[in-house]
């Protein structure tokens, strides 16, 4: 609009007119500097802010899965899930000041039996992870902290209380350490390679089968992206995206709970530390697998105290050894059924060669005597072994103390060599052999070198020779089932919600070992004599038994210990269907405490199979 | 009357009988200004009733109908003072500058105290600040005292004068403490001494001296340990030149706003907006309110509020120039001066250009005070519009 001549007022001064010009120039240039700030922020650089606006408003909240359950061969529930409540802080609702901060996180840091440290270095973790997601300071809290935090609300500011899956074990301590445990992931966990998708908070398996088939029990958790306020609030309506958890998948193991209630139970009895395995011979699938002492994988959903710190971790006793794959034994006479393969297979002695054990022999300069040392006279094969003659043995070692025959077919059985069994827990264990020795020596490890002694030591399962419950019951089942090296293990396959199988486990056998099946007969006659014909060692344990079987005693002399109790028994004989280990430190003769551990779980086992061919199935399922 | 008589002597064919709008005085007034002011007042009830329907539970209009009253009250305010000769108070800017004073004084003493600041009075209806009012009333009185002292003492005993007069009200609101409002009388105050005819020079010593001050009151004292203004004022102050992420930052409110207004982009984000719907951005409907328009209406929406403001600034500076006597223009400069300067630095802390100083939008912010101050400050540039009009025809009054 041009101004009209007559719409002038009085005349302006020259010097005021410049003065509104200068005015006027001024506010042109503000107008403009605010519309090109305003073109650039909204045309120019819209998008940008639009997607800083968008990651603004939204949060993310996982929404953990259940884990699978873990069933026995039976379908029976081993490990189950409950729901229980976890005590979340929402770090963007805690009071503003620090010192009512502090007051707060010490006091929680108190209720949950932890520290103030504790308690900022968890939250600090997890926030680096997941910004202003509410950091969980405590799974499974009881009611009545529950109560209490309800009722104290205002003096709790951003503590909140969430519904979480914890594990759940309805049998208590059964099959404890084949089981494992669950636990939060540990920030170096976080870092391997198959962990990549998880989060800080997330719970993986520990141990056991939790740990082994961890990514078929894991599931999927689920997503729920919400949109938030400022102050992390989710807004009403405003769930954007919803992923449902997707709960794991469940686990059948090979364990048959009554061989393994039966095995728990006799070893507890004993009150001994212990361990047994018992594995079908064929397949390799472990029936029964224990350790004792052992303890209550549902310790481990809370958070210990320092008195369950102490009885766990740092208890002589070590009940979370697992003392059935990673004890470090010797064997005792057990292992003469791998000197009697090795002397029959080299060709150092015929099944009806005869020695005669008068008691004791005596290499360079060395006694070595039976147990007790008694005179057993002329002994065969068959004999030596029904008696256990040590002498018999000892010959046998003597001879192939520098050919390493010993070692080869211990070795081919599996002696000092992982089993491959799908638990975690390092398979240690040690064959002394000659070139170990003398390197050793070399080494100054040791102050003498292989020698004849260490050889015949090693024939009756003594001297430097270490190993476990499982790597024997591996060397028997061969044996028994004619050469096949199974692979043992606990999965047997993976079903979904609905039972359908989605996976079977069958591990192939490690390796197939030649050997003349007629000796097999004889090592195996000699063993059924031990348990089942009069005279045999264990003839007062098993000489009752209604099933045939073969086993050996052993007793092992360990340095610094009472002598250890073994019994290895492959049932039922002539051809075997599982075999049965079981060693009980500081239990005296083998015959004494192993054996009847060994009864306990071989009936457990027949009387089941005997009603399930009653039944009206006609057989046991699974 | 005189008037009557010289329109009898000179007939105009428009204008023998006098209809509605003629009675009313509306050909004589700034139509543009009007409605420019009345078009932000109700785009500002428009947002508000979009943006603020969850603010207050129970009452999703508590803003929009307090802010439709107070735009009310103050458009009847506004045609009130163009009905009235604004040369009356040029009479009154001693009493003016009195109850300027007083007013702001009685707050000390009687004010509610909102966020450690005491700046209203707490009325029946709504409550009532002094200072927002003030700003009119600095202009009208101190526009009188400029007029009057014209012809007294040396130049720069003037200067003085003047800066005294202006920045002893500005001191009273800076200590309530009020920031912003106390930096609008400041730049009033050297407004209508520019218009005045202050020299340049003068100019150019007074510039010196901000400059100065500021660093003394950024820098220096708070170096020595004795800080002039509280701690969060100068993170305010000082935020927007170093933004960050921390919520309980200055900078991240407006880090916030920028982000909110950015969002918008061509044509908004309607009722998709997070930014200003989720609090984000902190005084959405009052100091960042032009980040709610920004967000849900879009460059579009955002330019025309700009272009509204500057129709009526453009408009207030044409006053200026209309002004049929020296008082009115220098009121009308005071005012526009005032209207620009509160428009660049809200909008500009809005899009992250200018500090967070607490001056809200005109027109645009809610709040009854402001609302109500800015109206009759229109009202008076009006009336000084019609009375210049009306000089023109030769008449002075009905």
């Amino acid at each position: 609009m041009y101004l009209r001549s007559d719409e002038r007022g009085p005349a302006m001064s020259n010097r005021l007119a410049l003065r509104i010009a200068v005015l006027g120039g001024f506010a042109v240039v503000l107008f403009a500097i605010l519309f090109f700030c305003l073109w650039q922020l909204q045309v120019l650089d819209g998008d940008e802010y639009l997607a800083e606006a968008k990651n603004n408003r939204t949060r993310e909240y996982r929404v953990s899965a259940p884990r699978g359950e873990i069933l026995d061969r039976d379908g029976e529930l081993l490990v189950g899930n409950r729901t229980s409540l976890a005590l979340q802080v929402n770090p963007r609702k805690l009071p503003a000041g620090k010192a009512e901060r502090r007051a707060e996180l010490s006091q929680l840091a108190e209720l949950t039996h932890g520290t103030l440290r504790s308690v900022r270095r968890r939250m600090r973790e997890e926030l680096k992870l997941a910004p202003a997601a509410p950091v969980t300071l405590r799974r499974d809290v009881g009611n009545y902290l529950v109560y209490y935090l309800q009722e104290n609300q205002d003096r709790f500011p951003g503590v909140e209380v969430q519904r979480v899956f914890v594990r759940d074990y309805p049998n208590g301590t059964l099959a404890a350490h084949v089981l494992g445990n669950v636990g939060e992931i540990s920030e170096d966990e976080l870092k391997e390679p198959q962990y990549r998708l998880l989060q800080p908070g997330d719970e993986i398996g520990q141990d056991g089968v939790e740990y082994t088939y961890d990514r078929y029990l894991r599931g999927r958790p689920g997503l729920t992206r919400i949109q938030v306020d400022a102050l992390g609030q989710p807004t009403p309506n405003g769930q954007l995206v919803s992923r449902p958890p997707v709960p794991g998948e469940s686990l059948k193991l090979s364990i048959d709970s009554e061989v393994q209630v039966a095995g728990e139970s006799a070893l507890a009895a004993r009150g001994l530390p212990g361990a047994f395995v018992t594995m079908d011979v064929h397949t390799g699938e472990i029936l029964g697998l224990g350790s004792f002492p052992t303890y209550e994988p549902a310790l481990f959903t809370r958070p210990l105290t320092q008195k369950q710190v102490d009885e766990t971790y740092l208890n002589p006793a070590a009940p979370l050894a697992d003392r059935a794959i990673s004890g470090l034994y010797p064997t005792g006479s057990t292992f003469k059924l791998i000197t009697a393969l090795a002397a029959l297979e080299e060709g150092v002695i015929s099944p009806t060669d005869v020695v005669v054990d008068s008691g004791s022999i005596t290499v360079g300069g060395q006694p070595f005597q039976n147990a007790g040392g008694a005179a057993l006279g002329p002994v065969s094969m068959v004999s030596a072994l029904q008696y256990s003659s040590d002498v018999y043995f000892y010959l046998l070692g003597l001879k192939m103390w520098d050919t390493g025959g010993l070692q080869r077919w211990a070795y081919r059985l599996g002696i000092g060599r992982p089993t491959g069994i799908d638990l975690p827990g390092g398979e240690e264990s040690l064959l002394p052999t000659q070139h170990w020795r003398n390197q050793l020596y070399a080494e100054g490890g040791t102050d003498r070198p292989w020698s004849a002694g260490d050889n015949i030591q090693l024939a009756t399962g003594q001297g430097d020779l270490q190993t476990n419950p499982l790597q024997m019951a591996v060397a028997y089942a061969t044996l028994g089932n004619g050469g096949t090296v199974v692979t043992p293990h606990v999965g047997k396959e993976i079903t979904d919600a609905a039972g359908r199988v989605l996976k079977e486990f069958a591990p192939p056998p490690r390796r197939q070992v030649h050997f003349d099946p007629e000796y097999r007969s004889v090592i195996l006659e000699g063993l059924h004599d031990a348990a089942q014909v009069s005279g045999g060692t264990s003839f007062e344990v098993f000489g009752g038994f209604p099933i045939p079987v073969a086993g050996k005693t052993g007793t092992a002399q360990r340095v610094g210990h009472a002598d250890q109790s073994w019994y290895i028994v492959l049932a039922p004989y002539p051809d075997p269907q599982i075999v049965t280990a079981v060693t009980i430190e500081e239990g005296g003769f083998g015959a004494e405490s192993a054996a009847p551990v060994a009864l306990d779980i071989l009936e457990a086992y027949f009387n089941k199979q005997a009603a399930g061919s009653a039944g009206p199935n006609g057989g046991s399922p699974g | 009357m005189y008037a009557t008589r010289t329109r009898q002597a000179r007939p105009e064919p428009f204008a023998v009988h006098p209809g509605i709008a003629e009675r009313l005085g509306l050909p004589y007034m700034d139509g543009a200004l009007a409605i420019s002011a009345v078009a932000l007042a109700a785009f500002s009830v428009f947002t508000l009733s979009q943006s603020t329907l969850h603010d207050v539970p129970g009452s999703p209009n508590y803003f929009v109908d307090r802010q439709v009253i107070y735009a009310g009250l103050g458009i009847v305010g506004m045609y009130l003072l163009t009905r009235v000769d604004y040369s009356r108070f040029r009479e009154l800017r001693v009493g003016i500058y009195t109850f300027l004073f007083v007013s702001i004084s009685l707050v000390f003493a009687f004010g509610f105290a909102a966020r450690g600041s005491r700046r209203a009075f707490d009325l029946p209806l709504f409550s009532f600040q002094p200072s927002e009012l003030g700003k009119l009333l600095l202009v009208l009185a101190l526009a009188g005292f400029v007029i009057d002292g014209a012809r007294k003492g040396s130049d720069w005993q003037r200067t003085v004068r003047y800066l005294c007069l202006g920045l002893a009200p500005a001191a009273l609101v800076f200590l309530q403490p009020d920031l912003g409002t106390s930096l609008v009388f400041g730049a009033i105050t050297l407004a209508v001494m520019y218009v005045g005819g202050v020299p340049w020079t003068h100019f150019a010593v007074i510039g010196a001296a901000i400059v100065a001050l500021t660093a003394i009151v950024l820098v220096v004292a708070p170096g020595v340990g004795t800080p002039i203004l509280k701690a969060y004022q100068t993170e305010r102050l000082t935020s927007f030149l170093d933004p960050s992420e921390d919520p309980s930052d200055a900078g991240y409110q407006q880090n916030q706003a920028k982000t909110a207004i950015g969002s918008g982009e061509i044509t908004g984000r309607g009722d998709r907006a997070t930014q200003t719907r989720l609090d984000f951005v902190p005084e959405r409907h009052t100091d960042f309110i032009f980040a709610v328009i920004g967000e849900r209406y879009g460059f579009m929406g955002a330019a025309l509020v700009l272009s509204l403001y500057a129709l009526l600034i453009w408009r207030a500076l044409r006053i200026v120039t209309l002004s049929k006597n020296s008082y009115g223009t220098l009121v009308a400069g005071g005012i526009a001066a005032m209207l620009l300067f509160q428009v660049f630095v809200n909008v500009g802390m809005n899009l992250g250009i200018m500090p967070i100083t607490g001056i809200p939008l005109p027109l645009m912010s809610y709040g009854g005070s402001s609302v109500l101050a800015t109206f009759l400050a229109i009202g008076v540039l009006q009336s000084i519009h019609m009375q210049a009009r009306l000089s023109q025809k030769g008449r002075f009054a009905w």
